[in-house]
């Protein structure tokens, strides 16, 4: 087992911390997050306040701890949804060709060529703005892409000798799918995980600053940076702070799907 | 005569598993006089195309040059910087690859990539190269020289493109040329001929190589003196002619005994019953047209039965339709036309209409052990699966099974948990065995078994082969590129041509003449283990692929072809009194006459 580098070592710390922080954070936020604790608007970093505090004086440090909940886990939802439909259709596409891969193939590169972000308003705007449809839409949004590569790494797959043997040995497609070709598939569909999982982060926050995301008294990221975009001007850390944390959270997954060991090299040497 | 080129104390490291370095290439020490040609021979792990590669300066991913001197002339390759070893590579020490196909740019005129070394290095200003680069064409014997720079890689053939690689190494007139197993991917009569151009260009133009090669009569073709390596370290240096005639050391001995396999009598009487029998079969790829025949056909009437406890050899040039042929039997592709018959039921075209017990006594073992083995699953689990899938085995049973197929194949059971990237290349084309016994099959497909393995490990592998066949009762459709390994397994062969097939003769009468002139050209290309073969050896054209030919497909390219005839009518089938069945419109007479005897079979 080869090494992380450091980077890679930081990176996944950083996520971790996020994570954790998004799951302990009705524990550790030191106010709830919608209550007003303060007549100082968008004040500045102070002991009481570690970063600040909003457009109406709540604590900021509250509010992105809440924040990681909705940006993190709908992400995380919407791309394990959109990988698992991406991949399972990849795999069949790739293991049947025929009449099945050219179909979905044509059907899903006709939905890729749908700007992300228009398809979500578009989707958003028609059926309301809810979670369960933001985590549909995202969902539905990035399959085609987790199709595509799927498909291009099992179709290499499924011409080598091993595919073959078992095909002539009368195996199912279910068994080759299964136990032949997805086996062998793992790192570059984690990789591609860690992408999808950093659009849907970035698809979702600009929803939400945009308005047709996660609605107030909700918030997730993108919602904080909207809300207290007035703040911009005196340099408030209230639409710095999740800025940040935006940033931060999607660097990370970045940096260490570019570094996980072998990954990109789709072998065991 | 001074050394032109001098190494001493070479010694190459990889980090080793448990820590430390270890050596792959250890002090290894030769010169090589101005004009000379040096052969570095060895089996696969023996560090001749690490020592070729050092040459350079260089290194692969894991590696260091840890020790020892290389004197190019007057330079100490070692001691050079970064930039000094980019001036060195590809202008005075230039490197021919195996695959040349891979060493290429899709993309680029083949002129563009031929001069760019020199450009590169500034040697020459570009309508000198090209001159030169035509020169060299012209050299090594390339058709068209003046117009071929204005191609594309894929315009050319793969011999051609071969060839292309050396004027593309000899442009910047190097002081080394490099030459890593140029000719072994290559079909043996396109290899004679690359081998007559690489000899003239190296011989005419003084050059000093380092020929680097696993196949002993080749390098008897090229070499001036040859090393044998085993292991990293040097066996035996010695001059060509008397390493042949004289092998001092045991190892060199062993690998001498293995190119030349004993002729083995055939054990099977033809009489036995049918166990396969195949007939009319046409095949191809592509969609088929409104006669059902596909838009590229690839086997045309091919018959053939191979008795119970037989073994048929296959052979012919890449492209001919061998490897179609064994996946026709297999149920991948299915025949246009014709049929195939298994224990005299007819055998559906199609894997999924096969019934479990017919698909059981089929089973196919292919060329490259690296790609026929899942690398994500464990011996055990790759074996186990035929015995659950055929004979329901699991658990405890299904273990000892597994265990007792390794022994089949001569492998401890220490090896069933390691995963196939964790063996070496003959150790998994016997795991790939031990996967078609594990099904108890009556007929194994062997793709090309042999063709990646090197000669000893081969030998082992056809020996096995050999006692399985015995034990079990087994009959194989061989298929090979490789006479002397058909020869010494086989009871009967085929020699396929552009899908047809040319000749049907017992194995012990496939060397007898008067036999298909295919036939007596593939015999004859195959290198001898004497000095001076090549320059005896008759020309072989290389194969042109004719589409729908009205006549033989194999008359541009006969040496005995009849104008008027051959080429506008398509050839009977032949008996010949020896005992073998050939396509062709010359009598035995006339074949006796354009054969003469005097060569040796090899």
């Amino acid at each position: 087992m080869r090494r992380l580098s450091p980077v890679a070592v930081v990176a996944l710390l950083v996520i971790l911390a996020w994570a954790v922080a998004a799951i302990l954070a009705p524990l550790i936020a030191p106010f709830p997050p919608g209550r007003i604790v303060t007549r100082d608007t968008l004040a500045d970093i102070s002991a009481r306040f570690p970063l600040g505090s909003d457009y109406l004086g709540r604590d900021m440090l509250s509010r992105v701890l809440h924040g990681a909940r909705y940006t993190m886990g709908i992400a995380l939802v919407s791309t394990t949804l959109a990988c698992l439909m991406g991949v399972t259709l990849g795999l069949t596409a790739a293991a049947r060709g025929g009449w099945f891969d050219m179909t979905a193939s044509r059907i899903l590169d006709a939905m890729i060529s749908v700007p992300s972000l228009l398809a979500a308003l578009v989707v958003v705007s028609s059926l309301g703005s809810s979670i369960p449809v933001l985590i549909g839409a995202a969902a539905v949004i990035y399959t085609p892409g987790a199709y595509r590569l799927s498909r291009a790494v099992a179709v290499n797959i499924a011409a080598m000798d091993f595919v073959t043997v078992a095909r002539a040995r009368g195996e199912g497609t279910l068994y080759i799918i299964a136990a032949e070709i997805l086996p062998n598939m793992i790192l570059p569909v984690l990789t591609d995980f860690g992408l999808r999982f950093v659009f849907v982060v970035l698809l979702l926050t600009g929803m939400s600053f945009l308005g047709l995301g996660i609605q107030p008294p909700a918030a997730d990221w993108g919602t904080l940076v909207r809300e207290n975009i007035e703040g911009l001007s005196y340099g408030a850390p209230a639409v710095i702070m999740p800025a940040l944390a935006i940033a931060t959270l999607t660097i990370s997954v970045n940096a260490l799907i570019d570094r996980i060991p072998g990954a990109g090299q789709g072998d065991s040497r | 005569m001074s050394a032109h080129v001098s190494v001493s104390g070479l010694r190459v490291t990889v980090a080793a598993a448990e820590g430390g370095r270890a050596a792959i290439v250890d002090d290894v020490g030769f010169a090589i006089a101005r004009g000379e040609v040096l052969a570095l021979i060895g089996e696969s792990g023996s560090g001749k195309t690490t020592i070729a590669l050092a040459m350079m300066g260089y290194a692969r991913q894991g590696c260091r040059i840890d020790g020892g001197q290389i004197r190019i002339g007057e330079t100490d390759v070692l001691a050079l910087s970064a930039a000094g070893l980019a001036g060195l590579r590809g202008g005075r020490v230039a490197y021919i690859p195996q695959s040349a196909a891979a060493a290429f740019n899709p993309a680029q005129r083949l002129m563009t990539q031929v001069t760019e070394s020199a450009r590169i290095h500034g040697l020459l200003d570009r309508a000198a190269a090209e001159r030169k680069a035509i020169e060299l064409f012209r050299a090594l014997a390339l058709p068209e020289p003046e117009t071929l720079g204005e191609r594309f890689p894929h315009q050319v053939s793969g011999g051609q493109l071969q060839r292309i690689t050396a004027a593309m190494a000899l442009i910047s007139d190097p002081d080394l040329v490099i030459l890593d197993e140029p000719t072994t991917a290559l079909d043996v009569t396109t290899q004679i001929e690359v081998l007559r151009a690489f000899k003239s260009v190296v011989r005419e133009r003084n050059t000093t190589a380092i020929y680097v090669s696993h196949d002993l009569a080749v390098v008897a073709q090229m070499a001036d003196r040859i090393v044998v390596l085993r292991h990293g370290k040097m066996q035996e240096e010695a001059p060509t002619a008397q390493l042949l005639a004289a092998p001092a050391h045991p190892y060199t001995r062993a690998l001498l005994a293995a190119f030349n396999p004993p002729v083995r009598a055939p054990d099977a009487p033809p009489e036995a019953a049918p166990l396969l029998e195949v007939r009319g079969l046409v095949a191809g790829y592509g969609p088929a047209g409104r006669d059902g025949m596909p838009a590229l056909p690839v086997l045309h009437d091919v018959g053939f039965t191979i008795p119970r406890g037989s073994v048929l050899g296959v052979i012919g040039e890449s492209g001919c339709g061998k490897s179609t042929l064994a996946r026709v039997i297999a149920g991948l592709l299915p025949a246009a036309r014709g049929n195939v018959k298994l224990d005299g039921a007819e055998l559906p075209a199609r894997v999924a209409d096969r019934t479990r017990d017919q698909l059981r006594r089929v089973q196919i073992v292919f060329q490259s052990a690296d790609t026929a083995l899942n690398p994500a699953r464990s011996v055990r689990d790759i074996l186990a699966r035929p015995l659950a899938f055929y004979h329901g085995l699991k658990g405890d049973a299904a273990r000892k099974r597994v265990d007792a197929l390794l022994d089949m194949v001569r492998l401890p059971a220490s090896l069933a948990e390691r995963p196939p990237g964790a063996l070496s290349g003959g150790q998994k084309q016997r795991v790939n065995f031990a996967r078609a016994l594990a099904a108890e099959p009556e007929l194994i497909l062997c793709d090309e078994v042999t063709s990646a393995l090197d000669a000893v490990v081969g030998a082992a592998v056809l020996d096995l082969l050999g006692e399985l066949k015995r034990e079990l009762g087994l009959s194989y459709l061989f298929i090979s590129h490789d006479l002397s390994t058909v020869r010494s397994i086989c009871d009967q062969v085929m020699i396929l041509y552009f899908g047809r097939r040319l000749e049907y003769a017992r194995s012990g009468a496939m060397l007898v003449r008067p036999m298909h002139p295919y036939s007596d050209l593939l015999i004859a290309s195959v290198p001898e283990m004497r000095t001076g073969w090549l320059e005896g050896a008759a020309p072989a054209h290389e194969a042109t692929v004719v589409r729908n030919a009205a006549g033989c497909t194999f008359a541009p390219r006969c040496a005995a072809a009849v104008p008027g005839l051959c080429d506008s009518t398509p050839p009977p089938l032949r008996q010949l009194s020896k005992g073998a069945e050939i396509l062709c419109h010359l009598d035995e007479a006339t074949l006796r006459h354009t054969q003469p005897d005097d060569r040796k079979t090899p």
